[in-house]
């Protein structure tokens, strides 16, 4: 069947459209505009807000501590995203070349996890990860038995393993924040990554074969570049949301864990100035648009594949 | 075949515009209001902390009125004032902390509250018949008050850690403190650790409380803002700076759980009752709040959540297990040494803000 233009029926078109319009103008272009709006206001008293458009709000987010704080944050959604990445792409190549009865139940196994509210998988994560969590136990069973094998070939008393079990400090710090993060984005990678390999003409990886490359050679050569849509896909569905996260940082971060998006909830309930947390919130998003602009302008100059 | 689809013929059109348009009255209608202003409905809507109501309470009061009362939950003072700030969404009684009474007040969204419909305050200690940042009590009702103070693990800690020293300025338990998560009570207890008072608002006294907290962050394990007291019991921290009310909630499930008020002394707050502005059954949150007020109902509050209460009547009725707790009613000289949390005013709060954001940076 050939698809229509949608000139010639003008009327059928904007009737499909209205409901996905109206939620895009209400639900999003709307509250937006508010808070950017917001964002040149000034704080006249307690409750009351007074449109100056002054910038003010954005001379003060550029000192040395918030740039701090939006470094420390890109920096930390890097990592994230880098190592979703790693970790998503073999996931979704084996999903690909799995039997197909197998398929279904692999892609569940992925996306069930978004079935869970993120805040009790959070907390779930900070059950397993503490001190006296579910990693420690296993870790420390595996050490009573290490001494229990030790004390029967008469080693024991040496205390070869420590005089005592040491719990390996996993929450409360960095590392907590960032396998937290891996651990709640994993399926905004895998997922278009994975519909991206299911698309690879596996036909190329033979020919690839056959012409002499290598197994890793074909992965670096035909592989990526074939599937690069998705991976850009899956790098910004997972390093946006990860930038203004608040929540991980929160409950799994220890004293320094502190990333913009807690910054801007602070301003916004304790410090009670709204102004300036909407001006950070844009600040991040002229980052994010600068960026989409960039990789658009190169896609158009670079003459690349056609993807 | 390019016919059109029958779905798109004039006569349709007319049908689908109907459609539209009922639907469009009939969401008109949904928001006109509702029931006259004379007799309210049997409902209360209660905003309140969590944790923070006796066990049957609300169907007491059910039981007692019949009017139906809804319970919602919000984790900190600073969230119910942003849920407020923009209109009342439909609560009718809220319960803010004394400092948050004070900024609510200048934001003027508290309604003024008509005494004779709550008989029941004369069951209060005189101390608290009124309050300084509300006078003669007119938008508040106090529900309970208490102190911060160090929740310990008395094992793993030499003797009574009687000071903010072990948690502020000392690395003898690295690695096993926890502080509070709100800047204000975190900055403020360390300004009065220094010897200043808790709601300085002087910029060089809180940058040296400022300093003194980064040099004691790599001792510090988290900012716990509301769980101090489970990270104390699961041991993942043997020191923690917690309400009263909180530690003394888990130091049932473990005896060797123990709480302290530094004799530098600590934050005196108070949580009160009131009605913000707006409120869409005034008359049943009156009743609600004189219901709350009666000796057996606080008697009933006071036991299950352990905190300090400011009802005469009611402490008459608890056991000496409760009224003679040191962690829930302080000596006089222990109360002596406590500061009440006061409103700081806008520029104020944003220097805490700033100096809190440079203290997690760092």
């Amino acid at each position: 069947m050939v698809l229509e233009n949608w000139k010639t029926n003008r009327f059928v078109f904007w009737v499909m459209s209205l409901p996905g319009t109206f939620w895009l103008v209400v639900f999003f272009l709307a509250p937006l505009s508010l808070v950017w709006i917001l964002s040149f206001g000034e704080k006249t008293g307690i409750l009351t807000i007074d449109i100056t458009w002054t910038f003010d709000n954005y001379i003060r987010s550029f000192e040395a501590v918030y740039l701090k704080v939006i470094w420390k944050s890109i920096w930390i959604s890097f990592l994230a995203t880098v190592l979703c990445l790693i970790i998503a792409y073999p996931i979704s190549i084996a999903i690909s070349f799995a039997p197909n009865k197998w398929k279904p139940i692999l892609l569940l196994a992925v996306i069930l996890p978004f079935w869970i509210n993120l805040l009790i998988r959070t907390y779930a994560l900070i059950a397993v990860l503490r001190t006296r969590g579910y990693v420690n136990f296993t870790l420390e069973w595996f050490w009573d038995s290490a001494n229990a094998i030790l004390a029967f070939i008469g080693l024991g008393s040496f205390q070869l393993l420590g005089a005592e079990f040491d719990a390996l400090p996993l929450l409360y710090n960095d590392f907590a924040v960032i396998a937290g993060l891996v651990y709640v984005f994993m399926p905004f990678m895998v997922l278009p990554l994975y519909a991206n390999v299911e698309k690879l003409d596996k036909s190329y990886l033979e020919a690839s074969l056959d012409l002499g490359a290598g197994h890793w050679r074909t992965l670096r050569s035909v592989v990526i570049p074939l599937t690069m849509p998705g991976i850009i896909s899956g790098v910004i569905l997972v390093f946006i949301p990860a930038l203004g996260t608040f929540l991980i940082p929160d409950l799994l971060g220890g004293t320094n864990a502190q990333m913009i998006g807690n910054v801007i909830e602070r301003q916004f309930k304790a410090a009670n100035d709204w102004p300036f947390g909407s001006a950070l919130s844009f600040l991040l998003m002229y980052v994010t648009f600068g960026a989409l602009a960039l990789r658009a302008l190169l896609s158009r100059e670079g003459g690349g594949m056609d993807v | 075949m390019t016919r059109r689809s029958p779905l798109l013929r004039p006569t349709r059109r007319n049908f689908m515009s109907g459609i539209a348009g009922v639907a469009g009255v009939a969401a008109g209608l949904t928001f006109l209001p509702r029931g006259t202003m004379a007799d309210e409905e049997k409902k209360l809507s209660f905003y309140n902390w969590d944790t923070y109501i006796g066990e049957t309470t609300l169907d007491d009061f059910n039981k007692a009125t019949g009017i139906e009362a809804k319970m919602d939950l919000y984790a900190d003072n600073a969230e119910l004032f942003a849920k407020l700030k923009e209109g009342n969404p439909g609560y009718d009684v809220i319960v803010p902390t004394n400092d948050y009474v004070e900024r609510m007040l200048k934001a003027e969204i508290l309604e003024t509250l008509d005494h004779s419909m709550i008989p029941n305050m004369s069951n209060l200690e005189t101390a608290f018949q009124d309050a300084n940042f509300d006078p003669g009590r007119a938008h508040t009702v106090p529900y309970m008050w208490g102190t911060i103070g160090i929740g310990y693990r008395g094992k793993k800690v030499e003797g009574v850690p009687a000071s903010w020293k072990w948690l502020y300025d000392s690395d003898k338990y690295a690695g096993k403190i926890a502080l509070l998560g709100d800047a204000l009570t975190v900055i403020g207890h360390a300004a009065k650790y220094l010897g200043h008072s808790l709601n300085t608002k002087d910029p060089a006294q809180i940058k040296q409380a400022e300093e003194l907290i980064i040099a004691q962050k790599k001792h510090i394990k988290v900012f716990a803002n509301d769980n101090g007291q489970d990270l104390l019991l699961s041991g993942e921290v043997n020191l923690t700076q917690e309400w009263n009310g909180d530690i003394l909630q888990v130091m049932e499930e473990d005896d060797d759980i123990g709480y302290v008020v530094p004799t530098e002394g600590g934050v005196l707050w108070q949580d009160c009752m009131c009605i913000p502005k707006g409120a869409p059954h005034p008359k049943n949150a009156h009743a609600f709040m004189n219901f709350i007020l009666d000796a057996d109902v606080g008697a009933a509050i006071a036991d299950f959540i352990q905190y300090a209460t400011p009802n005469r009547a009611a402490k008459g009725k608890m056991e000496d297990s409760y009224t003679k707790n040191p962690a829930i009613f302080p000596t006089e000289e222990t109360l002596a040494k406590c500061e009440p949390a006061l409103y700081l005013g806008e520029e104020a709060t944003r220097l805490y803000d700033e100096a809190w954001t440079r203290i997690k940076a760092a």
